[in-house]
C-alpha cells in the first residue's frame, strides 16, 4: 500500500537525531565554521553517545558510514523499512544540525561506507571500530575516476602504493583511509581497487589541509602515498581483475553513499527553510497552502516553490534508500536523488539568504553558512553533471562509449 | 465619437489599456474596420454569417444548457454514506495494492488502445468521441469515488486509486482523461459530502449504464483567480438560493446534465448542485490553448434559483477546501501521466534521430534534458502520491497537495516545453503529439475544479 511517510518504526530515531542535532551540533556550529581545522572535541562525546545507542540497535547509523547491503534472501514479499531508510533519515536530521560536523563524526567516514559496501566478512570484522576516510580524487582526476594514476603493485605478501590523493574528507582525523589505486593502468576501471591504509603507515603522509568555501568544520586533506606498503589482506573485496564487473566496487559504494549525500543536502536545506519561514512569519508573511502562490506575497510564492522542490528531493532520497532496503538495484534512483537534492540544496539555501536580505547574509544568522555548506553536496560523490550522465545513460539505454 | 471610441485600443485584441494610436494607426484601424464590416458581405463578397449556434470550437455564442433527465427526489436530508478510510501499517512503501494494480492494468490498456489513438482528432474537434466516454464508463470509472454501498467499485476511500487512474489515463491523453473523469468528479463530490437525499437522488445515475455528463465548476475567467474567493454569489432567498456569476473550465458544458458550482455564500465559498435546464443557465463554448478534447466551456448563471437541498456539504467552507485540494490532486496526477508520455516519446525520438553522424541522444545537451525530465517527473510522482495516500487515509494533506501542485505546475510545464524543444521543428508541427502535451501541461498550474479524485 502506497505510503510515503516516515516509517512508524523509525520515528523515534528521527526524533532522537533531531534532538542531538539541535542540542549538540547547533550550539557549536558557528564556532567550528570560524575555527577551521580545529578539532571539534565535543564530537567524541557525541560519537560515544551514538555508539551507546547503536548497541541497542536503535539507530541505523547516524553518520556518513552507511550500511552494508544484505544479500541474504528476503522472506516473502513483505516490504521492508530497514537500515538504509533509517540512515538517510537520521543523516538528514543531523545535517539539519550541521553538515560539516556530521561529516566529522568519528568512525562514520565515507570510507566506512566503502568498507560496508565492498569488504568481505572477515575484513568487516577486522575493521570494526576504525574511522575510515575516502580517497579517490587526484590532482588530475576528478569525475573521471576511472583514470586514477595511483598505482598498487604486488610485492610478496604486500601491495606497494604510490600516488597523490586530494579532497580526502576527514583525511587528517580518521585513523585509516580507503585509497583507490590501480593494479594495472592498461586494464582500465576493472583494475581499480580499494585498499585500507592505516594512518600510522610510514608511507602515508598528510601534506596539507584545504581552506574551503563551506563545511569548514570538516577537515579536507591532501595526502601522498610513497612506497606505501599494505598487507595484501587489506585490499577490500576481491583482488581479481574482472573486466565484466568493471568499476563495480566503486559503483556499489556510490549506490550507498549517493542517497546519503542527498540526505545531507535535504537536511541542510531544511535548516534554511525552517528558519526562513520563522523569520518571514515574524515579518508578517504567513504561508498559505490553499491560496494560489500568485495571490500571496512574492516571498510566500518563492517559499512555496522552494519547499515543493525540497519535498521532491526528500522523497527521491527516501525512494533510493527504500529500494536498497528491499534489495532492489537502485543506481538510477540513487543518482536521481543526488542530482535533485544537490541542486535543490543550493537553490533553497541561496534563495533563503535572498529572502532574508542582509540578515540572511550576515554571520549573525546561520543562513549564509548553510548557503556555503550546501555547495559541496552538489559536487562530491559525483557532481550534478555526473549524476545527469548516469541518469541519462540509464534512461536512454546508452553505454559510456555512446554517451560520453 | 462612437467610431473613435470603438477604436480605443485598450482591452481588446490582446492590447493593453496602455496602448495609444497615432494618426497612422487610426487610419490603418479604420481600413481594418471596413474590411471586417458587413458592407462587403452585402455585396456578396463573403460567405453568409455563421449561425449563432453553440460550438465547442468557437466562443461568443451562448445557448441554454442541455435539457437533462429528471433526477427523482428521494431520501432524507441527513448525512449520507461515506467511504471508509484506508488503513496503513506505517511502512514506507511505493507498491500499489493488489486491487489498485488490477484496476491500473485495465486503465492502462484503455489509455493506450482507446485514448491515445483518438487524441489528435478529439483535440481538433474540441470534443470527446462517444466511444471513448463509453469505454471509460464501462470500466466503472465514474463510480470510482462512490461508496460501495451506493453502487461504487472501491471498498475504501479512493483518492489513491483515483490518482493512479488519472495518471494512467493522462498517459493516453490529458484532454480525453479530463472528459472521461468529469462525471466522476461530480459523483465523488456527492459521495464525500452529499446528504442521504442527494446521494440517493443523483448517484444511481452515475453508477448505472447511462452516466450523465456532469461538471465540477470552480474556476472563473478572472486574473489572479483565487478559488477561496469566487466572484459568483449565492444569496439566500427564502429557504433556497439565487446564484449569479460566470464559471470557466466547465467540462462538456453543453451536454452536462448536472453541475456542481462554487459560489460565495454568507462570505464563505460553498458548493451547489445545479441541474441543467434550470432557468438562468447559459453555456458558451470556451475553447482554450489545450485540453480541447474536454470541450471546455463557460457557464453563465443569471438569477438561478435553487432549492434548499442544492447546497452540497457545509456552508463553513470545510467541504469546499477539501474539494479544491482533491481537485488539485487530480490535476497533479494528470500532469504526471502526460509527463510520462513526453518522456517515453522523446526517449525513442532522440535515440533514433540522427545528426552529425550519430543519434542526437549521444550529445550531453540533449541527453541531460532527458535526464532532467526523468528526475523531475519522478519527483512530481512521489510528491503527488504522498498527498494522495494521506488523503486516502483521511489525514490532513493541505501542505502536501500544495507542494505537489507547485511542483507539477512548474516542472510539468518545463517537461512540455523541453518535449517540443527536443524534437525541434518536428515538435512544433502536429505530426508528433508533443505540441499537444505542451498545451495540455500548461493547464496544470491554473486549473481549479473539473476533475477530482
Amino acid at each position: 500500500m502506497i505510503n510515503l511517510e516516515i516509517p512508524k518504526k523509525h520515528a523515534g530515531l528521527v526524533d532522537q537525531a533531531h534532538q542531538l542535532a539541535m542540542n549538540m551540533l547547533r550550539p557549536i556550529s558557528r564556532t567550528y565554521d570560524r575555527a577551521e581545522h580545529a578539532y571539534p572535541k565535543e564530537l567524541d562525546m557525541l560519537a560515544a553517545l551514538i555508539d551507546g545507542v547503536s548497541e541497542t540497535g536503535a539507530t541505523g547509523g547516524a553518520g556518513a558510514g552507511g550500511v552494508r547491503r544484505d544479500t541474504a534472501p528476503i522472506d516473502g514479499d513483505r516490504v521492508r523499512n530497514g537500515a538504509h531508510l533509517a540512515s538517510v533519515l537520521s543523516v538528514a536530521e543531523m545535517c539539519w544540525g550541521d553538515t560539516a560536523l556530521l561529516l566529522s563524526m568519528p568512525r562514520q567516514g565515507l570510507g566506512n561506507s566503502a568498507i560496508a559496501s565492498v569488504a568481505n566478512e572477515e575484513q568487516l570484522e577486522r575493521y570494526r571500530g576504525t574511522w575510515a576516510a575516502m580517497a579517490i580524487t587526484e590532482p588530475g582526476t576528478g569525475s573521471d575516476s576511472a583514470n586514477i594514476t595511483t598505482t598498487a603493485v604486488r610485492d610478496g605478501d604486500d601491495y606497494v602504493i604510490n600516488g597523490e590523493k586530494i579532497y580526502v574528507t576527514s583525511g587528517d582525523r580518521a585513523d585509516s583511509v580507503v585509497v583507490w589505486a590501480t593494479l594495472d593502468r592498461e586494464l582500465g576501471r576493472a583494475a581499480i581497487k580499494p585498499f585500507l591504509v592505516r594512518k600510522d603507515n610510514p608511507g602515508l603522509r598528510v601534506e596539507r589541509l584545504e581552506h574551503k568555501l563551506g563545511i569548514r568544520a570538516s577537515d579536507t586533506a591532501a595526502i601522498t602515498l610513497t612506497d606505501c606498503r599494505v598487507p595484501a589482506e587489506d585490499l577490500l573485496g576481491s583482488p581479481e581483475i574482472d573486466p565484466s564487473s568493471g568499476f563495480a566496487g566503486a559503483m556499489a559504494t556510490f549506490d550507498n553513499t549517493r542517497p546519503l549525500v542527498a540526505a545531507m543536502a535535504v537536511g541542510c536545506a531544511r535548516a534554511s527553510l525552517d528558519l526562513t519561514r520563522d523569520l518571514l512569519e515574524q515579518a508578517g508573511v504567513v504561508i498559505d497552502y490553499d491560496r494560489p502562490g500568485q495571490a500571496q506575497s512574492a516571498a510566500a510564492a518563492t517559499y512555496l516553490r522552494l519547499e515543493a522542490d525540497w519535498e521532491g528531493a526528500r522523497l527521491l532520497m527516501m525512494q533510493a534508500a527504500w529500494m536498497a532496503d528491499n534489495r532492489r538495484p537502485n543506481s538510477l534512483e540513487a543518482s536521481m536523488a543526488k542530482a535533485k537534492a544537490g541542486r535543490v540544496g543550493s537553490d533553497v539555501t541561496l534563495s533563503c539568504v535572498q529572502l532574508c536580505g542582509t540578515l540572511g547574509y550576515s554571520e549573525a544568522e546561520l543562513l549564509e553558512k548553510w548557503a556555503r555548506d550546501s555547495k559541496i553536496l552538489d559536487i562530491f560523490e559525483g557532481t550534478q553533471q555526473i549524476q545527469q550522465l548516469i541518469v541519462a545513460r540509464r534512461v536512454l539505454g546508452l553505454t559510456s562509449a555512446e554517451l560520453k | 465619437m462612437s467610431f473613435l471610441s470603438s477604436l480605443r485600443p485598450g482591452g481588446r485584441h490582446g492590447l493593453s489599456t496602455r496602448e495609444t494610436r497615432d494618426a497612422i494607426g487610426l487610419a490603418v484601424a479604420a481600413v481594418s474596420r471596413v474590411a471586417q464590416s458587413d458592407l462587403i458581405d452585402r455585396v456578396g463578397l463573403r460567405r453568409q454569417a455563421e449561425q449563432a449556434v453553440y460550438s465547442a470550437t468557437r466562443n461568443g455564442f451562448r445557448v441554454v444548457t442541455a435539457a437533462g433527465r429528471t433526477f427523482a427526489r428521494t431520501g432524507a436530508r441527513r448525512p449520507g454514506a461515506r467511504p471508509a478510510r484506508a488503513a496503513s501499517r506505517g511502512v514506507f512503501d511505493l507498491t500499489p495494492t493488489e486491487d489498485e494494480r488490477m484496476l491500473l492494468e485495465v486503465v492502462r490498456e484503455l489509455a493506450d488502445e482507446v485514448l491515445r489513438p483518438a487524441a489528435s482528432a478529439a483535440d481538433e474537434a474540441c470534443a470527446a468521441p462517444q466511444e471513448v466516454l463509453a469505454a471509460a464508463q464501462e470500466l466503472g470509472l465514474p463510480g470510482l469515488g462512490v461508496p460501495e454501498e451506493l453502487g461504487g467499485i472501491m471498498e475504501e476511500r479512493s483518492a489513491m486509486a483515483g490518482t493512479l487512474v488519472a495518471e494512467a489515463l493522462a498517459h493516453g491523453d490529458m484532454g480525453l482523461a479530463v472528459a472521461a473523469m468529469a462525471p466522476g468528479a461530480v459523483a465523488t463530490a456527492i459521495g464525500l459530502w452529499g446528504t442521504e437525499a442527494q446521494q440517493q437522488t443523483y448517484l444511481p445515475a452515475f453508477t448505472g449504464s447511462d452516466v450523465p455528463a456532469a461538471a465540477l465548476a470552480i474556476a472563473e475567467p478572472s486574473v489572479l483567480f483565487d478559488p477561496f474567493e469566487p466572484a459568483t454569489t449565492a444569496l439566500r432567498d427564502g429557504d433556497g438560493f439565487v446564484l449569479d456569476g460566470v464559471k470557466s473550465a466547465v467540462v462538456r458544458g453543453a451536454e452536462a446534465e448536472l453541475f456542481v458550482v462554487a459560489a460565495r455564500l454568507d462570505g464563505a465559498p460553498a458548493l451547489f448542485l445545479v441541474e441543467s435546464g434550470t432557468p438562468g443557465l447559459e453555456v458558451e463554448g470556451d475553447p482554450s490553448m489545450g485540453l480541447r478534447a474536454a470541450g471546455l466551456s463557460r457557464l453563465h448563471l443569471t438569477g438561478v434559483r435553487l432549492e434548499p437541498d442544492a447546497l452540497l456539504g457545509d456552508a463553513e467552507g470545510t467541504a469546499y477546501a477539501q474539494c479544491v485540494r482533491l481537485s488539485r490532486l487530480a490535476w497533479c496526477a494528470l500532469a504526471v501521466g502526460t509527463g510520462q508520455a513526453v518522456l517515453d516519446h522523446v526517449k525513442d525520438y532522440v535515440n533514433e534521430r540522427q545528426a552529425f553522424g550519430e543519434p542526437i541522444s549521444h550529445r550531453q545537451s540533449v541527453a541531460f534534458m532527458v535526464a532532467d525530465i526523468a528526475i523531475e517527473l519522478q519527483a512530481m510522482r512521489l510528491v503527488t502520491w504522498k498527498a494522495a495516500s494521506r488523503a486516502a487515509r483521511g489525514e490532513d494533506f493541505a501542505r502536501e497537495v500544495a507542494l505537489a501542485r507547485q511542483l507539477c505546475a512548474d516542472k510539468g510545464m518545463r517537461i512540455g516545453l523541453d518535449g517540443v524543444q527536443l524534437l525541434g521543428g518536428h515538435g512544433f508541427v502536429k505530426e508528433h503529439p508533443v505540441e499537444r502535451w505542451y498545451r495540455d501541461l500548461r493547464a496544470v498550474g491554473l486549473m481549479e475544479g473539473a476533475v477530482l479524485v
